[in-house]
């Protein structure tokens, strides 16, 4: 069974964002940018199913600007066996919508018939929580989110979901698009030896236009703000003081 | 020209620095303070380096190495350095390049159990009365029968209390040459419990705590033929043809640990307010940031174009001796300022500046001290006119 997992290029969960000074969003020039997090828990995993037998051979597919390629290498280097980048646009600015980004990925799964689609639950950078789903519904496929736990047997996969207040288990008939939280497990370092073999692993490189998808932003970004910064607190002498304000400024007593 | 990194080189840099900043950090005070590191600690970090694949990664990749390019394999180098010695040495251990250049058998019985973490190396050239002169050592190798018979005492030598066995070079008999004498070199594979061989505790030094040096005694020590290195009397050729690049290995180390320094000057000259404003508005800081950044840049060139000509085969002697010189005087030079610009702070243990401080000291005496490396330098200038 083949497996697609789509990789982001996102700002590096490490770097201290900056908002640009028009407020269109936040600034990306010079910034280091790395693998989304929970794209690289779906890369680990799919290698964690190749190593079990379950999966023969795993794609990754990035879409954005050609810069994605490093993504893509990273992704390589780790363990996936090729790799195809969707160029879809020339600006590091311009985030790809999930919906093209999920008829783009629906034209990959046509091209390679995977038997499944592992996603990162969300990419840290919008936040948006919706190409898996949104992947799901185009191809007809069954969908399971925020796996903390993927077991595969046979045709169907059987997946722990992380839901507020508690687990839940699913099964789910393959083929199947899966999105992956925090615990599932925890990814692997590119090894040195790795690294350099990846270079000679197969990057095709694509267009949008090659799957015939229209990317063109259907959102508009009003406005951009950091968050408030925290106020700093006072000192209370007593705690009889601080019971006083508990009750009266914050009403929280 | 062209100074940009390529992906594997960024991922490579990416990947040992999250490691050694990950595993190796943590374990830095323990290192530091008790002087000692615990062989148990050694083994787990040793696991965990082997399944990073960052374990003896300069090897090529025939052998179970990473197989990297020698500016690629700087890079790593850098990052390592930044981390105490004994802990990175030891722990994500580099066998000696000259190990290559071992027979088929050899390579069985030392090369890949070094790689596999098996088994660890030592190199022994230096003696009381042979430092920079190291053609003036009197330890010798003398024939008898099929085999050879060492005699003398080698000291300084790094790391051979845990080594499994010791790369040495011995006196081997003298050759005329139109310049006179000289004495002929011979390297031997000698094993720890080869009767005759005997390791002792070496000095107490000021740099790389944790990271121990030596003294080795033959006394009679007989080795069978199989035991030498490379060709009998050609010694220093077999070293010079694979210990070209260390250093080079010099330099990268130095090179991460003068960016750690200035990564903490930089956030110290940052936070810190004296005067009713951050230190880092004073000129008398600032400036000093600036130069140190600047010579950082430069001995950072240097070193990334000798490992670039390395690979074209158009290095020089020079070169390498100018990268080594330059990163290990830099080092010094930042890390002296970094302590200055975080006063007194600087010279406490919780903060590893001190330690880079100490650290820095041997750089500019091994692998060739500072004269040596202006000798070579220069020697290189002058001959060329004839000089
Ligand atoms: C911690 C540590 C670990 C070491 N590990 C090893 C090891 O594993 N294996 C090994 O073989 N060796 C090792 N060494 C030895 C190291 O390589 C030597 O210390 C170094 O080569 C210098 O030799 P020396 O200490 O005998 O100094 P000397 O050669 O005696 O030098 C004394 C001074 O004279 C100067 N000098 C000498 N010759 C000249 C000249 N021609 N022109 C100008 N100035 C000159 C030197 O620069 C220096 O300032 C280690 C040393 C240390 C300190």
């Amino acid at each position: 069974m083949k497996v697609l997992v789509p990789v982001k290029r996102v700002i590096d969960y490490n770097v201290k964002v900056r908002v640009k000074a028009d407020g269109s969003g936040v600034d990306l020039a010079n910034v280091k940018m790395s693998m989304n997090p929970f794209d690289e828990i779906a890369v680990e995993e799919a290698i964690r199913l190749k190593e079990k037998g379950v999966a023969s051979e795993i794609i990754v597919v990035s879409i954005g600007v050609k810069q994605a390629q490093e993504t893509l290498r990273t992704a390589l280097a780790m363990g996936a066996d090729r790799a195809i980048l969707i160029e879809a646009s020339s600006d590091v600015h311009q985030d790809i919508e999930p919906l093209a980004v999920a008829k783009l990925l629906a034209g990959v799964v046509k091209a390679e018939e995977p038997g499944l689609v592992l996603t990162g639950k969300q990419a840290i950078d919008n936040d948006m929580n919706a190409t898996g789903q949104m992947l799901s519904a185009l191809l007809g496929w069954a969908q399971a989110t925020y796996a903390s736990e993927l077991a595969v047997e046979g045709d169907s996969a059987t997946v722990t979901r992380e839901v507020d207040g508690g687990l839940q288990t699913i099964k789910v008939k393959l083929p199947a698009v899966i999105t992956v939280d925090l615990r599932l497990n925890e990814p692997r370092y590119a090894s040195l030896p790795n690294i350099m073999k990846a270079k000679k692993k197969p990057l095709e490189e694509k267009t949008a236009a090659d799957y015939g998808v229209d990317v063109t932003p259907r959102l508009t970004v009003i406005k951009t703000t950091e968050p408030a910064g925290r106020k700093a607190g006072i000192k209370v002498a007593s705690v009889d003081e601080l019971i006083a304000k508990l009750k009266d400024e914050a009403g929280v007593i | 020209m062209q100074f940009g990194l390529t992906d594997e080189q960024k991922m490579i840099i990416e990947t040992t620095r999250s490691f050694v900043e990950t595993e190796l950090y943590p374990h830095e005070a323990e290192v530091e303070r008790s002087g000692h590191l615990r062989l148990d600690l050694i083994r787990d970090l040793q696991a965990k380096a082997i399944a990073a694949g960052l374990y003896a990664a300069n090897m090529p990749e025939e052998v179970g190495g990473a197989g990297l390019d020698t500016l690629s394999w700087l890079l790593y180098e850098r990052e390592l350095g930044r981390a105490n010695y004994a802990l990175h040495w030891t722990c994500v251990a580099r066998p000696s390049n000259i190990l290559l250049a071992g027979t088929p058998e050899q390579r069985e019985k030392y090369l890949f159990p070094c790689i596999r973490g098996e088994k660890w190396d030592c190199l022994a050239m230096t003696e009381p009365g042979a430092g920079s002169d190291l053609r003036g050592m009197t330890a010798s190798a003398r024939r008898d029968g099929g085999d050879w018979v060492l005699n003398g005492t080698k000291h300084f030598i790094s790391h051979a209390d845990l080594a499994d066995f010791a790369i040495v070079f011995m006196a081997s008999g003298e050759e005329d040459t139109p310049r006179g004498k000289k004495k002929r070199i011979t390297a031997f594979f000698v094993d720890k419990g080869t009767p005759g061989f005997t390791v002792r505790d070496g000095y107490r030094n000021v740099s790389h705590r944790g990271y121990t040096n030596a003294v080795l005694d033959f006394d009679n020590c007989r080795l069978p033929d199989s035991a030498v290195l490379g060709e009998a009397h050609k010694g220093f050729e077999v070293a010079n043809t694979w210990l070209g690049a260390t250093r080079l290995q010099v330099a990268a180390t130095c090179l991460g640990r003068a960016d750690r320094a200035l990564g903490h000057a930089i956030s110290y000259a940052a936070e810190r307010r004296q005067f009713g404003q951050q230190i880092g508005k004073f000129q008398g800081v600032s400036f000093k940031l600036a130069d140190m950044a600047m010579e950082l840049k430069a001995a950072e060139l240097l070193t990334w174009e000798a490992a670039w000509k390395f690979d074209q085969g158009t290095v020089t002697e020079a070169d390498m001796s100018m990268a080594k010189l330059k990163a290990t005087e830099v080092l010094a030079m930042v890390a002296d300022e970094a302590i200055q610009i975080h006063g007194g702070m600087g010279l406490m243990d919780d903060l590893p500046l001190e330690r880079i401080w100490r650290d820095a000291r041997v750089e500019r005496i091994w692998e060739g001290t500072s004269e040596i490396q202006r000798h070579i330098i220069s020697r290189e200038l002058l001959r060329a006119v004839g000089g």
